[in-house]
C-alpha cells in the first residue's frame, strides 16, 4: 500500500468516526429541543397569549421537530457540513462566535504541544543518561510536583502572584482594547506577552508526564543489545546516544501526539475560564449553562473534528517516524 | 610466535556489586593466532561473554574493573588494551577495525528503525570513509559475499524484514566490513536452528580462509567447537580449567568438568532412550569465591582436604595441553 492510500484510508476512517460522534452529539444535545418548544409555549401562555394546538404544531414544524429523528439529524448534519451552524440564542450567527475561538484554541494547543516536547525530551535525556545524579533527582522532584498540581490551581496561584507582586492582571490573550485592533507587530507582541502564562499552566503537568516517559524508555533502550553493537563498531557515546537509543525512546513520545493534542483541544476548560482565555471551552460551558443548544452542538462538533485531526496527525507522524509501524500497516 | 594476534595474560574482570565483588573473569590466559580459531566453551554464566567484552573494553563502565594484560600484536608493536581508556580515541579506533564482534541475538543487535545497510555502512563512516556511494557499493558486495540474495534490495531493508539466518549473515557482514584481524563471535549460532547454524559456521570458515583473521569462538556447545576450533579453552567460573589443541582435548580430556561436557554431547545414531549424561547442579555465582577448585561442589572426583583448600595450579600434561586439577599435580 502506498502512503497516499494509507492517508485516504485514515481520512475515510476519520469521517466515519465523525459521523458517529455527530449523531451522538445530536441525540444528546439537540433532541431536548422538544422541551424548548414546551418552554416557549409555557412562557407565552404565562404572558397571557393563547396558544392553540395548531400554533404549537407550527412551532414544532419551524424547528423541524415534526419529522422523524433521522431526518432531523440529516438536515442538521448537511447544514453543518455546509458551514451553516445556525444562530445562537442571542441571534448571533454561531460561526461568527466561534471562528476566532477556534484559532485561539488551535494556537494554544499546538504551542503547548511544542513547548511540552521541547522541554520534556532534553530533560528526559538528561535524567536518563545521568540516572540517580543530583540533576536526575531534581527533575524527578519537579516532575512529581508538576504532576500533582491541578492546572486550575496553578493558574489561580499565578494570577494571585502576578496581581500581588506586579499589580498585573494576566488573564486573557490580549491587553484590554488590543483585541479589536487589526493585526500588527504590536498586537502580536502583546499576544506573546500574554501567551506564556496559559502555556506554563497547560504545559506543566503534560511535561512532567512526558519527562517520566522519556526517561523510562530511554533507560530501557540504553540497556539494549544494539547499543553494545554500536559501541563495538567504534562509535562515540554521544553519536551513538542520539542515533540509536534516543531515536527509539522518542517513539512513545511521538505516539503521544495522538492523544495529547486532542486532550489539549477539548480539555483545559477550567483553566481557560480561570485565565479568561478566548478558547472554545469557556464558550461551550456558558452555552450549556444557558441551554443554547445550537451553539453548544456546534462547539462540540468543532472540538471533535479538531480532536480527530489531532489523532490522525499523530498516526501519520508516527508512521513516518517508525518503519515498524509503517510496514505493519503495509505502507511503504 | 609472530602470527599471534591477541595474547591475554592473567585477565581479571570484576564487577563491584552491592552484594560483594563478582569475579566474572578470574585470571585467564590464552592467545589466538592468525588464521586460527580458539573455541571458548563452558556453561552459562562461566564468564565467556565477559571475557569477550573485556577484550573489546565494552564492559559496563560504572562497576567493572579490569586487570591483567590484553596484548594486541600489530606490525608496529603490541598494545595493551587493558591499559587503554575505554572511551578514548585509541580504543575506539581499534574497535571494529582491528577487533570486531558478532553477537548472539541478531534480532536485538540491530536497531529496528535503521536499515541494515545504514548500520553496516556506519562502521565504514566511523573509521574514516567519506564516500557514500563507495561505502554502499562495498556493503552490497559484502552482503553478496556472506550469501544474502538480492543485496541491492536487502541493503535498504530493516532487520525485522530479514529471516534469522539473514540477520546473522548481515551481522557477520557488519563485523568484517573493515577486515578486522580478530573476530570475536559470542554464541553466533545459538539462536538459530540447526541447518542455518551449519550454514553460518561454513560461512565463517570460508571467510577465515579468505581473510586469514583470527577467531575467538564462544559457545556452550562442544559439538560446534569440534567443527570450528583449532584450540579450545574450557572455562568454569571465570577460570580456564583446561586448555589445548581441539583434537587433543576431544581425544584425551583430563579435567573432570571437560569429561562431563564431552559425555553430554548428543552422539549421532545414539539409540532411543539412551540417556545423555548431564553434569549435576549449576554454575554458582562467583560472588567473593572461596580459594578452592571452582568445580569442587559438583565434581565426582572431589578429594576433601585437597580440592577445597586452594585453587589447583595449571599443569602441562602434554605439549600445549594444560589442566587445573589436583589429580594431575
Ligand atoms: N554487567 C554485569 N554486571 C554484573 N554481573 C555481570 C555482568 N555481566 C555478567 N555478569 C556476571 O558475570 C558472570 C559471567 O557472565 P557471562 O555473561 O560472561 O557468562 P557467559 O559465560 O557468557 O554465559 P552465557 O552462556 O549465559 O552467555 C555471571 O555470573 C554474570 O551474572
Ligand atoms: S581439583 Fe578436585 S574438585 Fe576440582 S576438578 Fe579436580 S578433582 Fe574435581
Ligand atoms: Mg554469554
Amino acid at each position: 500500500m502506498s502512503f497516499s492510500k494509507y492517508l485516504i484510508q485514515r481520512l475515510i476512517y476519520a469521517v466515519l468516526v465523525l459521523i458517529v460522534i455527530s449523531f451522538l452529539i445530536f441525540m444528546i444535545v439537540q433532541l431536548p429541543r422538544g422541551d424548548a418548544v414546551d418552554r416557549i409555549v409555557n412562557a407565552r401562555q404565562a404572558q397571557g397569549d393563547i396558544i392553540t394546538e395548531e400554533d404549537e404544531a407550527a412551532l414544532r414544524a419551524q424547528y423541524g421537530l415534526d419529522k422523524p429523528i433521522f431526518v432531523q439529524y440529516f438536515i442538521w448534519a448537511t447544514q453543518f457540513a455546509r458551514g451553516n451552524m445556525g444562530h445562537s440564542m442571542l441571534g448571533i450567527p454561531v460561526d461568527k462566535l466561534i471562528n476566532e475561538r477556534i484559532a485561539a484554541t488551535v494556537l494554544l494547543s499546538v504551542i503547548s504541544l511544542i513547548v511540552t516536547y521541547a522541554l520534556a525530551v532534553p530533560i528526559g535525556i538528561y535524567s536518563a543518561t545521568r540516572q540517580y545524579s543530583l540533576g536526575d533527582y531534581f527533575w524527578t522532584f519537579v516532575g512529581f510536583i508538576g504532576l500533582a498540581t491541578p492546572n486550575f490551581l496553578l493558574a489561580l496561584i499565578l494570577l494571585f502572584l502576578f496581581h500581588k507582586f506586579f499589580g498585573l492582571s494576566i488573564g486573557g490573550l490580549f491587553s484590554p482594547g488590543v483585541e479589536e485592533q487589526p493585526w500588527s507587530l504590536a498586537k502580536a507582541l502583546d499576544l506573546l506577552n500574554h501567551l506564556w502564562i496559559p502555556i506554563i499552566v497547560i504545559v506543566t503537568a503534560q511535561t512532567a508526564g512526558t519527562i517520566r516517559t522519556m526517561r523510562a524508555t530511554l533507560l530501557d533502550e540504553l540497556g539494549q543489545q544494539y547499543v553494545v553493537t554500536a559501541r563495538a563498531k567504534g562509535l562515540r557515546y554521544r553519536q551513538l546516544l542520539f542515533k540509536y537509543p534516543v531515536r527509539l525512546a522518542l517513539n512513545p513520545v511521538v505516539n503521544s501526539i495522538g492523544y495529547i493534542l486532542p486532550r489539549l483541544i477539548s480539555g483545559q476548560t477550567i483553566v481557560a475560564i480561570v485565565l479568561n482565555l478566548p478558547t472554545l471551552g469557556p464558550l461551550l460551558f456558558s452555552a450549556l449553562l444557558a441551554e443554547d443548544l445550537e451553539l453548544a452542538t456546534s462547539i462540540l462538533m468543532i472540538q471533535s473534528i479538531l480532536a480527530v485531526i489531532g489523532v490522525i496527525l499523530g498516526d501519520i507522524i508516527l508512521s513516518l517516524y517508525d518503519p515498524r509501524i509503517r510496514m505493519e500497516k503495509g505502507v511503504s | 610466535m609472530s602470527d599471534v594476534v591477541l595474547e591475554v595474560k592473567d585477565l581479571h574482570t570484576y564487577f563491584e556489586l552491592e552484594e560483594g565483588t563478582l569475579k566474572a573473569v578470574n585470571g585467564v590466559s590464552f592467545s589466538i593466532r592468525k588464521n586460527r580459531t580458539l573455541g571458548v566453551v563452558g556453561e552459562s554464566g562461566c564468564g565467556k561473554s565477559v571475557t569477550a567484552q573485556s577484550i573489546m573494553r565494552i564492559t559496563p563502565k560504572k562497576n567493572s574493573k579490569i586487570s591483567g594484560q590484553i596484548l594486541l600484536h600489530r606490525a608496529s608493536g603490541a598494545v595493551d588494551l587493558a591499559r587503554l581508556d575505554e572511551d578514548g580515541d585509541e580504543m575506539r579506533d581499534l574497535r571494529g577495525r582491528e577487533i570486531a564482534m558478532i553477537f548472539q541475538e541478531p534480532m536485538t543487535a540491530f536497531s529496528p528503525v535503521h536499515t541494515v545497510g545504514n548500520q553496516i555502512m556506519e562502521a565504514l563512516f566511523v573509521h574514516g570513509e567519506r564516500d557514500k556511494s563507495a561505502a554502499r557499493k562495498r556493503v552490497i558486495a559484502l552482503l553478496d559475499e556472506v550469501g544474502i540474495p538480492a543485496p541491492e534490495r536487502r541493503i535498504d531493508e530493516y532487520s525485522f524484514q530479514l529471516s534469522g539466518g539473514m540477520r546473522q549473515r548481515s551481522m557477520i557482514a557488519m563485523a568484517i566490513v573493515l577486515n578486522p584481524r580478530l573476530l570475536i563471535a559470542d554464541e553466533p549460532t545459538t539462536a538459530l536452528d540447526v541447518t542455518i547454524q551449519s550454514q553460518i559456521l561454513r560461512l565463517m570458515k570460508r571467510l577465515q580462509r579468505d581473510n586469514g583473521m583470527a577467531i575467538m569462538f564462544i559457545t556452550h556447545d562442544l559439538g560446534v567447537i569440534a567443527t570450528m576450533a583449532d584450540d579450545v579453552a574450557v572455562m568454569y567460573l571465570g577460570k580456564i580449567v583446561e586448555y589445548g589443541a581441539a583434537r587433543q582435548i576431544f581425544k584425551d580430556p583430563k579435567h573432570p568438568y571437560t569429561k562431563g561436557l564431552i559425555r553430554s554431547i548428543p552422539k549421532f545414531g545414539a539409540t532411543d532412550g539412551a540417556h545423555l549424561a548431564t553434569i549435576e547442579g549449576t554454575v554458582p555465582v562467583p560472588l567473593d569465591p572461596p580459594d578452592a577448585c571452582p568445580f569442587a561442589n559438583r565434581c565426582g572426583e572431589f578429594i576433601a582436604g585437597k580440592c577445597d583448600v586452594r585453587m589447583p595450579a595449571a599443569v602441562t600434561v602434554a605439549p600445549g595441553h594444560s589442566v587445573s586439577c589436583v589429580l594431575y599435580e
